[in-house]
């Protein structure tokens, strides 16, 4: 059915491919803009700025989000900061060294031509929040401020506070708010898209469901925006937020989107460890503490003496010792696997032995607790809460925990899957990251897509359409709406045993263990049998009490669990078709001598996109592949020594 | 904003009406002499009481009006609700408000119209032929129900007042993160220091320590 | 630990509510409140009953979807925080907690915990925002911001929109959450062109919603979990006084 892929990189030198590509794209004129309608689901950096532009070029837009207000989409949690190439503290940074950084940073597994123009634009997205009013963090010169994070050795770090998600959501949510008064967008809160439509085979709208009332209902534009963000939450603990999901896209994958690099998944180095059964998400500790905290365990194995009788030539500075150059900050896939490293050698600490320290005492020796408390006060209350120690007067404890998903739907350069008219930005593609993301660049690409590249690219596909947007009882609309009915009534009615999150723990459980920081063929093969087992009871024997017509929190989450079941399936294909370790994807039975991520550049310097067959074993996904060429940059063993 | 303002007037007003007041304690002549002038000020006297008519009366219309809206605004009350901050003054000025309302109709009726005690028709003028204040203050407190109620309501006044005092710069805007603490404080202090200095005078005349310029 | 909880079930807006037992065993004390919810869930599903409804979202205090009065008290006894980083370390064991929703006239119930707070996102609609096209923005630094500015501005911006302040105030007044995005945005020189209308619009429509009125009881601060200060009330009410006399003098 699909053919090969057809990225549509543009040609001509990387550093002018984007503006060529925008000084010859199709265009839509203003008066002809209104005659469009969109939809936008996703209300986070990517889907709140896109629907903010989208409505300010003159657009019709509609946007849904599952929250009760955009501005709770789950972005709002991001602590550490945003980059850019401003290159303010004139420590050498460019364009093109965020962009070299970002693609060794991925671990060369990111298309060029992508990478640079988010580098590129990165500069216009602090401009446009500053003058929005987002309140980053400045000098006493009233200049911006930057701080320096994990993979980079230069500052390009933009931030406010812990809360720099925040403050950047807030911006495109006043955006947005200032649509929705103007009448150019229109919100649907608490509005669960739970399919694509297709017609003619163009994405021509979405089916949703009420999360108040429990309507269904049938909404048609000319084009589909899906910036649903990450699938972290297949793992059931993650960084996420509880509602984050893969029903969208995955929806997406069964209608025929490519779903791409699945098993890329991030697991980030600074989460507070877990403890107890009940956990329900794991907190994250902004990375940005690297900058200040140091790294530790005890040199022997079961030393379970306080951090503070242990003498410090009795502690082991792990990654100061490994990576002299990167040191605390080496990046994220290779900070994670060095702490479960130490830990699986019987020298983590806390009380599971699954944890690391992570210490102020020197920093607070240098700068003072008040300057420490000023840079990172609310991580430093946060933790407290959770853990109730103070990390003041004792090292935190930090665990690798999944936090970020580089996998998504299939793009090209316009942001467009295999699906004509169907886009997808931010978390929720798998464009720009590679095998693994560096820190404050998620933010980065969110707003990019959303803000500086989609309101640019969305007209090349919409200007073929006019008039071509079916009415909503259309057959297609009916026969989706219909599916979507029949799943709703099958799930209320199997009545079983099993509440939905006993399934969710358990297959998150499983991918954590086979699937997780470190995977082999025979885990994941191991998985591949549990989890059509575990799928099939789930339809057997799970119990959705409540009824559809009303909220019913149940309900909701069911839907989302079926969808991890089906999907976590396809993230071990991946993982096991890609033979070679890289980035955060590390394959145990590829390493280098010292435990590094071996890469495969000859057979696996490609993009996996599975195409959707059927569930189970009859029906095995197919694999297409988009090789991934490099015209600019040298593809080396990552080394951060 | 309106509340606020014509507190201020009202607090205005019953800082001047108290040291006023306190005079008693220099003796028959001041206060006499005092009610004089006032007198002797004529239409001017009655602008001033119009005036403050007129603010108790938009000061009242406009609390009572933001108490039902503020009580509308919450159909369904809490099962339980716990206050973290709130001062019980804060959460009852309706209440203290009014009491101090009624306080204020009986207090006016008492010593302004002068209706409520006879006694007072059979007061003879002093000797430089003013109306006796002075032992009209005294013999009106000399009554314990009196100097009760007055103790009361003052008492209530000074309640309305721990919060309305400093309330008022947050209404007006004049205040920021470092002065509301020390205007809560203040104002606290101030409305107590009211509380005193009105009460001195019924306490004094009942402990005998003032006494009146004539006999009846 | 174990509890005793008393917890607001309501079917739909219409129907009536009350106070249901229930009994938590064996909570860790370093579960969280809104975990241990869930596992009294857990076992209210496996008798074929109805779980409780309540919000929450990124469980971590930012998202500000989390929205319950424990034991009276809006977002729970840990302040400053929101009720998804209530620790059951903080209880007695043994104690009687009661759960109710967000009250107040303009937060209409949706489900036994449950409310729609859409009346905030409007009061934003309103004004609550600088109209920034994207791509016309000037150089990031060719405004300077002293620091202590973007510091208040920030103190400010950091509301995350629960509604707890109108919650917990006895006038049910939503005046600190407008006031946080007045603020937020009229400390800053982006913010300026607008300052006025925006301040005028905010309230206006803050007013049409329903809520109470401010009287000053500071309640609303003591329980923002984003510790906002009340006396961003004062300035808002000093942002509008100027406003509506520059309005009045026709400017
Ligand atoms: C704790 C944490 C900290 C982070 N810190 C940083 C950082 O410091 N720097 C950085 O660059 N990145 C950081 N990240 C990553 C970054 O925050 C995210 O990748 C990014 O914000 C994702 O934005 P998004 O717009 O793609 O998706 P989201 O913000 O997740 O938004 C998804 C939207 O889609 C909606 N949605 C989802 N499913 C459906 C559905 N089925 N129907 C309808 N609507 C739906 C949701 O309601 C929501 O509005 C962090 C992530 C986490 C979890
Ligand atoms: C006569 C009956 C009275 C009633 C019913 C009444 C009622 C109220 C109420 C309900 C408030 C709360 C509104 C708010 O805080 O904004 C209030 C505030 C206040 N009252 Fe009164 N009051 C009365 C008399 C007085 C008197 C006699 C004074 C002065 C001496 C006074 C001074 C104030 C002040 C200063 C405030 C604070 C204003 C503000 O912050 O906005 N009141 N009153
Ligand atoms: S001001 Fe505080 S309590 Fe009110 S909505 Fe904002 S964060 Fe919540
Ligand atoms: S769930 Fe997000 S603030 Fe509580």
């Amino acid at each position: 059915m699909i053919g090969t892929l057809d990225s549509r990189i543009p040609s001509g030198p990387l550093a002018q491919k984007w503006a060529t590509h925008k000084d010859h794209a199709r265009l839509v004129s203003p008066n002809n803009r209104r005659k469009f309608q969109v939809i936008v689901v996703g209300s986070g950096l990517a889907g709140g700025a896109a629907a903010a532009t989208l409505g300010e070029l003159g657009y019709n837009v509609k946007c849904f989000c599952y929250q009760d207000s955009p501005r709770r989409a789950h972005s709002i949690a991001a602590q550490g900061g945003i980059n850019a190439a401003k290159n303010y503290q004139n420590d050498g940074d460019s364009v093109f060294r965020l962009f070299y950084d970002t693609i060794k940073g991925g671990d060369f597994r990111s298309r060029e031509a992508n990478v640079y123009r988010l580098a590129e634009v990165s500069n216009l997205i602090i401009d446009h929040c500053v003058e929005q009013g987002v309140p980053f963090a400045r000098e006493y010169g009233g200049l911006l401020a930057n701080r320096s994070f994990g993979g980079a050795q230069v500052s390009r770090t933009f931030y406010a506070r812990g809360q720099t998600g925040q403050q950047l959501l807030l911006g495109a949510y006043q955006a947005l708010c200032r649509q929705i008064a103007a009448g150019t967008v229109a919100m649907f809160p608490q509005t669960e898209m739970l399919d694509l439509v297709l017609v003619d085979g163009h994405a021509k709208g979405i089916i949703t469901r009420s999360l108040v009332t429990g309507k269904i209902a049938a909404h048609a534009a000319d084009a589909v925006v899906l910036a649903t963000g990450g699938y972290g939450n297949v793992f059931y603990l993650s960084t996420n937020a509880r509602g984050c999901n893969v029903t969208a896209t995955y929806r997406a994958y069964k209608k025929g989107a490519l779903f791409a690099n699945p098993c890329f998944t991030q697991i980030h180095p600074t989460c507070i460890p877990v403890s107890g059964q009940n956990q329900s998400k794991l907190t994250l500790m902004s990375e940005s503490l690297r900058n200040d905290g140091r790294v530790w365990v005890p040199k022997k194995a079961g030393d379970k003496r306080s951090p503070k009788q242990i003498p410090e030539e009795e502690r082991d500075y792990y990654l100061e010792r490994k990576y002299p150059s990167f040191g605390n900050l080496a990046p994220r896939d290779i900070s994670s696997r060095a702490a479960k490293e130490v830990c699986d050698e019987g020298r983590g600490v806390g009380e599971s032995g699954r944890g690391v320290y992570l210490d102020f005492a020197d920093a607070i020796n240098r700068v003072g607790e008040q300057t420490i408390r000023e840079r990172y006060g609310n991580l430093f209350h946060i933790y407290e809460k959770i853990t109730g120690e103070n990390a003041y007067e004792r090292p935190m404890r930090i665990y690798p925990a999944v936090h970020y998903t580089m996998g998504g739907l299939w793009v090209d350069y316009n942001l467009m899957s295999n699906i004509p008219g169907l886009h997808v930005i931010g978390e929720a593609n798998f464009s720009d990251h590679g095998a693994n993301r560096l820190g404050a660049s998620a933010l980065m690409q969110g707003l990019a897509d959303g803000y500086f590249v989609l309101p640019y690219t969305l007209p090349v596909y919409l200007a073929g359409q006019i008039g071509k947007r079916p009415p909503t009882d259309h057959q297609e609309f009916c026969k989706a709406e219909d599916e979507v009915r029949a799943r709703t009534t099958k799930l209320l009615s199997i009545n079983g045993s099993r509440s939905v999150d006993s399934f969710h723990r358990e297959l998150g459980f499983l991918l954590w263990d086979k699937c997780g920081m470190a995977r082999n063929t025979r885990g994941l093969r191991e998985a591949l049998t549990w989890i059509p087992e575990m799928r099939e009871q789930f339809w057997r024997d799970v119990r959705v009490p409540g009824i559809g017509k009303e909220f019913n929190q149940s309900l909701e989450r069911a839907g989302r669990v079926a969808d991890f079941l089906e999907f976590a399936e396809l993230m071990c294909i991946d993982a096991l078709t890609r033979d070679e370790s890289c980035g955060g994807h590390f394959r145990e039975e590829h390493q280098t001598p010292d435990g590094e991520a071996l890469r495969d550049d000859e057979h696996f310097a490609d993009v996996f996109a599975w195409e959707y067959q059927g569930n189970g074993s009859i029906a095995a996904p197919k694999l297409h592949r988009e090789p991934l060429v490099f015209e600019t940059v040298e593809l080396t063993q990552r080394s951060y020594k | 904003m309106i509340v606020a303002v014509t507190g201020v007037v009202l607090i205005a007003f019953v800082v001047g009406h108290l040291l006023g007041n306190l005079q008693i304690f220099l003796g028959p002549d001041w206060v006499n002499s005092y009610a004089e002038h006032l007198r002797a000020l004529g239409p001017l006297l009655w602008a001033i009481r119009a005036f403050l008519l007129v603010s108790v009366l938009l000061h009242i219309f406009y609390t009572i009006s933001l108490a039902i809206e503020n009580r509308r605004a919450r159909p369904v009350q809490y099962e339980r609700k716990d206050n973290v901050k709130a001062t019980f003054a804060s959460r009852y000025m309706a209440m203290s408000g009014l009491i101090v309302l009624a306080f204020i109709l009986y207090h006016l009726a008492h010593f302004t119209v002068r209706v409520t005690d006879p006694r007072f028709l059979l007061l003879k003028a002093d000797p430089l032929n003013r109306y006796d204040v002075y032992s009209m203050m005294v013999y009106g407190f000399q009554n314990i129900f009196v100097s009760a109620f007055y103790i009361i309501g003052m008492f209530l006044l000074a309640l309305h007042l721990s919060h309305g005092t400093s309330s008022f710069f947050q209404s007006l805007g004049l205040n920021d993160k470092k002065l509301t603490p020390r205007l809560a404080l203040a104002g606290r202090i101030f409305a107590w220091l009211i509380f005193v200095g009105y009460t001195s005078i019924p306490i004094a005349v009942l402990f005998h320590l003032v006494k009146p310029a004539q006999e009846l | 630990m174990k509890f005793k909880l008393k917890v607001w079930r309501q079917k739909t807006a219409t129907a009536p509510g009350k106070l249901v037992e229930y009994q938590a065993k064996d909570v860790s004390p370093n579960t969280s409140f809104l975990e241990m919810l869930d596992v009294v869930n857990e076992g209210l599903v496996a008798q074929g009953k109805e779980p409780i409804a309540f919000d929450s979202d990124c469980r971590e205090g930012i998202c500000g979807t989390c929205s319950l009065t424990i034991n009276g008290e809006a977002h729970g006894p840990d302040h400053p925080g929101a009720a998804c980083e209530v620790y059951m370390r903080r209880f007695k064991d043994g104690e009687t907690i009661v759960v109710e929703p967000f009250r107040a006239k303009p937060f209409p119930l949706i489900k036994d915990l449950v409310v729609d707070r859409s009346a905030l996102d409007r009061i934003v609609q309103a004004g609550g925002f600088i109209a920034a096209r994207a791509g016309s923005a000037p150089e990031a630094n060719s405004i300077l911001v002293p620091k202590h500015e973007a510091d208040r501005s920030m103190e400010a911006a950091a509301c995350i929109g629960c509604g707890a302040c109108a919650a917990a105030c006895p006038n049910a007044s939503a005046m600190l959450f407008t006031a946080a995005k007045v603020s937020h945005l009229a400390f800053l020189p982006q913010g300026q062109p607008e300052r006025t209308t925006r301040v005028l619009k905010m309230v206006t429509a803050m007013d049409a919603e329903g809520f109470g009125n401010c009287t000053n009881t500071y309640e609303c601060e003591a329980v923002c979990p984003a510790s906002i200060s009340a006396s961003l009330i004062a300035k808002l009410n000093r942002e509008y006084a100027i406003a509506s006399l520059k309005r009045r003098a026709g400017e």
